[in-house]
């Protein structure tokens, strides 16, 4: 684990540092697939599609597992909170049909809300504990969305959802979808970054690694914590809400422990507390049961198997903590590392 | 109105000694360990499925005497299973992070899962019951012989298992492990054998309820094993985890506050919260509990190793 006071103290020599490099080498990536996304079929378009999605959901899940270090296994509620705000406040179900800017904050504070009433009693406990806890508040979302029939429709979910229009722009095709995927990407990649960077970033960490003396550092562990869990379930729910966007069709089907579990082990495959570590768990955990679609019913089997092998090679994820964007900026900007 | 009271208490009895035998695995390895062991839910439908396996191939369904064999086999094809899994999954991972265990146990989950419905096919199937059938009635309270077999086995084997434990020279070792594995191994104690020994004993027990479970109801799923083992491993917190007669506590406790639940809310709330909320119930137990007694009943005091802090909010 490395010292989180050493991180704070390295920004003195970057005036000899170029910043370019690495910002066109981060760049490069969305423009890439700004050029090349919408050449492709409709098929690997929608996956893309999903990878930037689980990509985006695994950075803000990120912000509590990798930097807090609190494993929260009921992440799939705050997604769920987003995707039916979209589906009640643009839809027939109550003839409502506000505009999707306004939703996809209505969705995200919502669950950001939620986040931090959940966080006021959940966060006195850590570890396995936590985990079992917002596990079952991820249940409990589910369950009560299957049986409040008379608000969501109960297991039949909810059809027919409007399409999205952002400032004049229709969304419907994946196309569409993809260039608000990557804007939606590069905003929360940008953010989580500068989080992990930041007074507050020192602070998850120092919590993530020794709760007591972080507190004994005067860091008031409580709220860090706390704004941890509503940042990133602010995060979760503006993905759900796109997602609600992108299906137009929303049931308690889609919000399953299973959902819960992808999107962690997502960050845990990538490498937790790591950026980079999410885009390359999601793009890894969304493209392996695709490729193992040619074995039908064996197909979770593998991708079991290819889960339990990954975590037995590289217990700590593919990508280390450190090598994170700051290392590849300090990388290729030469000067002193 | 006392004959319903009565038909519900023996009810819950039933449902928690399935859920208490669930537990004990749940509790035994969290007790050395740490570790939640996801699978364990997993290995408790793939013992109804072994159990119906067998009953085909040795020709016994229905028959009590045969469901003991059947017992006893799937108790020991599913532990040594679960000694397998224990050395492929967790032993390599031991001493790394503490999440590394827990998500290739949800990894072995999915694993076994599949493989239990690759063989066993994805619809219910229909489930022999190896208990005796027949009725009992008392004061209006009708007690079937299926739920006094299933308390009377349940019982017997928490018994068993409370005597090796307690009284055998195996059971101190598991103690001796569970208290503390490093000061163990200086007194000549093997950790791993007390370890494989534990996930011997657990999955098996959790075999046991899953012929159990599925004998009662008569139907048997592939996807039966998540609901259960969460509820399960609620009753293992709630009795105190770590902590065998807790789970056993845990289990029974559980299958009454679920019975009655279900039972008593629609009334209760005018049929605003109605039956279908009983997985509700187990979980808003399983949050009440980690946040007022994290420990459980019968859970041991309250330190940094069962990680809660005391002094926040």
């Amino acid at each position: 684990m490395e010292n989180p006071a050493r991180r704070a103290s390295t920004p003195p020599t970057a005036a000899t540092r170029k910043l370019w490099p690495g910002a066109l080498a981060l760049l490069a990536v969305p423009v890439l697939l700004l050029i090349v996304g919408p050449h492709l079929p409709a098929y690997p378009l929608r996956i893309l599609d999903m990878i930037l999605l689980y990509a985006i959901l695994g950075l803000g899940l990120n912000i509590i597992v990798g930097y807090a270090g609190l494993l929260d296994l009921g992440y799939v509620a705050f997604y769920a909170i987003g995707a039916y705000s979209w589906a009640l406040l643009a839809s027939g179900q109550f003839d409502i049909h506000l505009p999707f800017a306004l939703v996809l904050l209505i969705g995200a504070s919502l669950a950001g809300i939620a986040g931090i009433l959940l966080g006021i009693p959940v966060l006195r406990l850590r570890g396995d504990y936590l985990a079992i806890v917002t596990l079952g508040f991820g249940e409990i979302i589910r369950v009560l969305m299957n049986n409040l029939d008379g608000v969501t429709n109960g297991p039949q979910g909810i059809a027919r959802i409007d399409e999205a229009h952002l400032f004049g722009w229709t969304l419907s095709t994946p196309d569409d979808f993809l260039y608000l995927l990557v804007a939606m990407l590069a905003v929360v990649f940008l953010f989580v970054w500068r989080i992990q960077e930041s007074a507050l970033g020192t602070a998850l960490s120092a919590v993530r690694e020794d709760q007591d003396a972080a507190r004994g550092c005067g860091i008031n562990t409580t709220r860090v914590k706390l704004v941890a869990f509503a940042f990133s379930a602010f995060i979760g729910g503006a993905c759900g809400v796109v997602f609600a966007a992108m299906q137009r069709f929303v049931s308690p089907e889609s919000f399953t422990f299973w959902e819960s579990l992808v999107i962690v082990l997502v960050i845990v495959v990538g490498g937790l507390g790591n950026p980079f570590g999410a885009l390359l768990g999601a793009t890894l955990l969304i493209l392996l049961p695709e490729l193992l679609r040619a074995y039908a019913d064996y197909r979770l089997l593998f991708y079991g198997m290819a889960l339990v092998i990954i975590i037995l090679a590289r217990p700590r994820g593919l990508i280390a903590r450190q090598f994170g964007p700051s290392w590849l900026m300090r990388r290729l900007g030469g000067g002193k590392c | 109105m006392g004959a319903l009271i009565l038909q519900q208490t023996i009810n819950a009895l039933t449902v928690g000694s399935i859920y208490a035998l669930i537990a004990l695995g749940y509790t035994m390895v969290y007790g050395v360990l740490r570790l939640i062991n996801f699978a364990h839910s997993e290995l408790f439908t793939a013992g109804a499925f072994i159990g119906l396996a067998l009953a085909g191939a040795l020709g016994v369904a229905g028959h009590p005497t045969g469901g003991l064999l059947v017992g006893f086999i799937t108790f020991v094809v599913i532990g040594l299973a679960g000694v397998s899994v224990e050395i492929v999954a967790y032993r390599p991972l031991r001493g790394t992070s503490r999440l590394a265990p827990m998500l290739s146990a949800l990894g072995m989950a999915v694993v076994i899962q599949n493989a239990v419905m690759l063989i066993g096919g994805r619809r219910p199937l229909i489930y022999p019951s190896f208990l005796p059938s027949g009725v009992i009635d008392v004061f209006g309270a009708i007690i079937t012989y299926k739920q006094i077999t299933i308390f009377l086995v349940a019982v017997i084997l928490m018994a068993a298992l409370e005597l090796f434990v307690n009284r055998t020279n195996l059971g101190v070792r598991i103690r001796a492990v569970a208290e503390n594995a490093e000061t163990a191994s200086l007194v000549g104690i093997n950790p791993n054998m007390a370890i494989s020994l534990i996930f011997f004993i657990g999955p098996g027990l959790g075999a046991v309820a899953g012929i159990l479970y599925s004998s009662f109801y008569g139907v048997a799923t592939f996807t039966m094993g998540f609901v259960i083992g969460m509820k399960a491993f609620t009753a293992a917190i709630l009795g105190g985890i770590g902590s065998i007669p807790g789970a056993v506590l845990g289990g029974f406790l559980l299958g009454f506050i679920e019975t009655f639940a279900t039972a008593w809310m629609p009334v209760l709330t005018g049929g605003l919260i109605g039956t279908e909320y009983r997985d509700i119930f187990a979980f808003s137990v399983l949050v009440l509990i980690l946040l007022f007694r994290p420990a459980g009943l019968l859970g041991e005091h309250v330190s940094e190793e069962t990680m809660v802090y005391k002094s926040d909010f």
